[in-house]
């Protein structure tokens, strides 16, 4: 069991990329990398997420702590690593709108867990309908920062059907809590750690 | 209940006295809406200062709210920077490509001239025909976006972040050129007959950025920015919490704050001390589908939560309603605030404990 995820989390928050770097190199000599990564630096990103929606940390110490934690696994986990997750074809976008910064967070985090996805930047609603089938996708997050960009996820969702888990945040799902309901999404996401939680859950209940 | 007896004016500056006026001031802070009342499309809407004036007119009588907002769209500003608006027919114009696309375009970057942008023109001239309109009865919001909040819009989010925690020595001349921008912008507002310059700032917010990194940063700008203003100011945060640095941001020299929907605006309230005045709170977003009998439940919540004493203004909580907002709902905010606005507030004392159930 690694330790220090505390220390790491504190590191990331203050923006100490040197701590939080020799804190992680520490840890590599006693784990695997995945172990590092699931161990040390989920932990650490889930309670970030965590204070953020409390209000008790910013959206600046979020994204400062996602990047660099990408840049950290992505030195030890390489996106060909066998080790990382086993998931749906996985794909993320930011539907109808120009606010990228959402999904940046929500990729670096989900990257910094193991997970590999396609990353769509920013689409208009066929554009998000033609990819995603094209590219035989089962988990679709979208990020939205304006409310009709979010009403426009009905669109999306009434054009792959079932077979697309669709996956929603931003903050008119944060401000209505039963938005992702009427546009059809079937899940929401309150930050990043909700949302590798919602991919995990669907993994285990439908072997997706 | 009581009738009224100050025209929109004297109740705003009652309130902003942190006195009871006749009635709590309701800004409501519509927009996009102002198409609707002319039937026309939202690009053809914001197209034309007369339009924009015509609209703000017929809402200001609709709606019976206490402000006239010279607000067009956020991305007004970055547009007389030279970058596109991108429309949309059914919400706010958004900004397009980012102006700045590497960190050195910072180096040669100035500031465009206020009487040379067609866009900021619009909106002077819009300012001074509500101005000849309404004389001194009606406050005009108008609007700048904060020099320190600017470049969200300039250079896009992550980019600005990325800046900010890597390159003092560009972030401090955007700064400076951003500043001059908005003291210049809000002062031709003033002098084309705004009556107080809404300083829209969310990322002061506690939501985007840590306090310590707002004391070193937004903060100073504000000091710096709102001193050279001349007239009154209200710092908006579009949303975006602030209940922990509310004395921070008094310290700024502003008059009002822009509050969330995710925050207590009793405590806000308790906070803004005297202070400040409290602007808002409702939730714009979940407005889309209230119906009328819960736009007057939160209507009441609110006035109960922060009206007595004065030193608040019922609105919502981003500083636009959303254009999926139906007209009958705030036509039932406007009934709410008229039914239960009207000072004393004595109804609280009944009602307290059912609202807050």
């Amino acid at each position: 069991m690694i330790e220090n995820s505390q220390a790491f989390q504190e590191a990331l928050v203050a923006l100490d990329k040197v701590q939080a770097d020799s804190l992680f190199q520490e840890a590599l000599k006693d784990a695997k990398p995945i172990q590092v990564v699931e161990q040390l630096v989920v932990p650490a990103l889930e309670q970030i997420g965590e204070q953020w929606q409390k209000g008790d940390l910013a959206l600046s110490q979020i994204y400062m702590s996602g990047r660099f934690c990408e840049e950290l696994v992505e030195r030890v986990l390489p996106p060909s690593d066998p080790d990382r997750k086993h998931q749906p074809r996985s794909a993320m976008v930011v539907l109808n709108d120009f606010h990228m910064l959402g999904k940046r967070i929500v990729y670096s985090v989900m990257r910094a867990s193991g997970f590999e996805m396609f990353d769509y930047g920013r689409m208009d609603v066929a554009q998000v309908i033609e990819r995603a089938k094209q590219d035989r996708i089962k988990v679709l997050m979208i990020s939205v920062l304006m409310l009709p960009s979010a009403l426009k996820v009905r669109e999306v969702s009434d054009a792959l059907g079932d077979d697309v888990k669709i996956l929603v945040g931003g903050a008119p799902f944060l401000f209505d809590d039963q938005l992702w309901k009427d546009v059809g999404a079937d899940a929401m996401g309150r930050n990043a750690t909700d949302a590798i939680n919602v991919v995990e859950t669907w993994m285990r209940e439908q072997s997706l | 209940m009581s009738t009224t007896t100050m025209n929109s004016m004297q109740r705003t500056l009652t309130t902003l006295g942190h006195q009871e006026p006749d009635r709590v001031p309701f800004f409501l802070l519509t927009t996009m809406h102002g198409a609707k009342e002319l039937d026309v499309s939202i690009e053809e809407y914001f197209s034309r200062a007369d339009y924009v004036v015509e609209g703000q007119m017929r809402m200001l009588k609709k709606y019976r709210r206490d402000c006239l907002y010279n607000f067009f769209y956020g991305p007004i500003e970055t547009e007389a920077w030279g970058a596109d608006v991108i429309y949309a027919e059914d919400g706010p114009p958004n900004a397009g490509q980012p102006i700045i696309r590497s960190m050195a375009d910072i180096d040669a970057l100035e500031a465009p001239k206020i009487s040379e942008a067609p866009c900021l023109q619009r909106v002077l001239e819009a300012t001074r025909a509500m101005k000849a309109k309404v004389g001194d009865t009606v406050p005009i919001i108008g609007v700048a976006i904060s020099p320190f909040s600017l470049p969200v819009m300039q250079m896009g989010f992550e980019g600005y972040l990325d800046l900010m925690h890597g390159d003092q020595t560009r972030f401090e001349r955007l700064m400076k050129i951003n500043e001059a921008f908005s003291t210049q912008w809000s002062n031709a507002q003033l002098e084309a007959g705004a009556t107080a310059i809404c300083y829209f700032d969310p990322l002061s917010s506690t939501t985007n950025i840590p306090r310590d990194l707002y004391l070193k940063t937004g903060q100073q700008i504000a000091k710096r920015t709102i001193a050279n203003i001349n007239g009154p100011t209200a710092t908006h945060m579009a949303a975006g919490r602030c209940l922990p640095i509310v004395d921070d941001i008094a310290q700024t020299g502003t008059a009002v704050l822009g509050v969330s929907a995710w925050e207590d605006l009793a405590e806000l309230k308790a906070a803004a001390s005297k202070k400040l005045t409290v602007l808002g709170n409702l939730n714009g977003i979940e407005m889309r589908r209230w119906t009328p009998e819960q736009a007057e439940l939160e209507v009441k919540r609110a006035i109960a939560q922060a009206g007595r004493g004065g030193g608040f203004i019922l609105s919502d909580n981003h500083g636009e309603i959303p254009w999926q907002v139906p007209e009958d709902v705030l036509l039932a905010i406007a009934d709410a605030v008229e039914r239960w606005g009207c000072y004393p507030l004595d109804w609280i004392d009944d009602e307290a404990e059912t609202l807050f159930a």
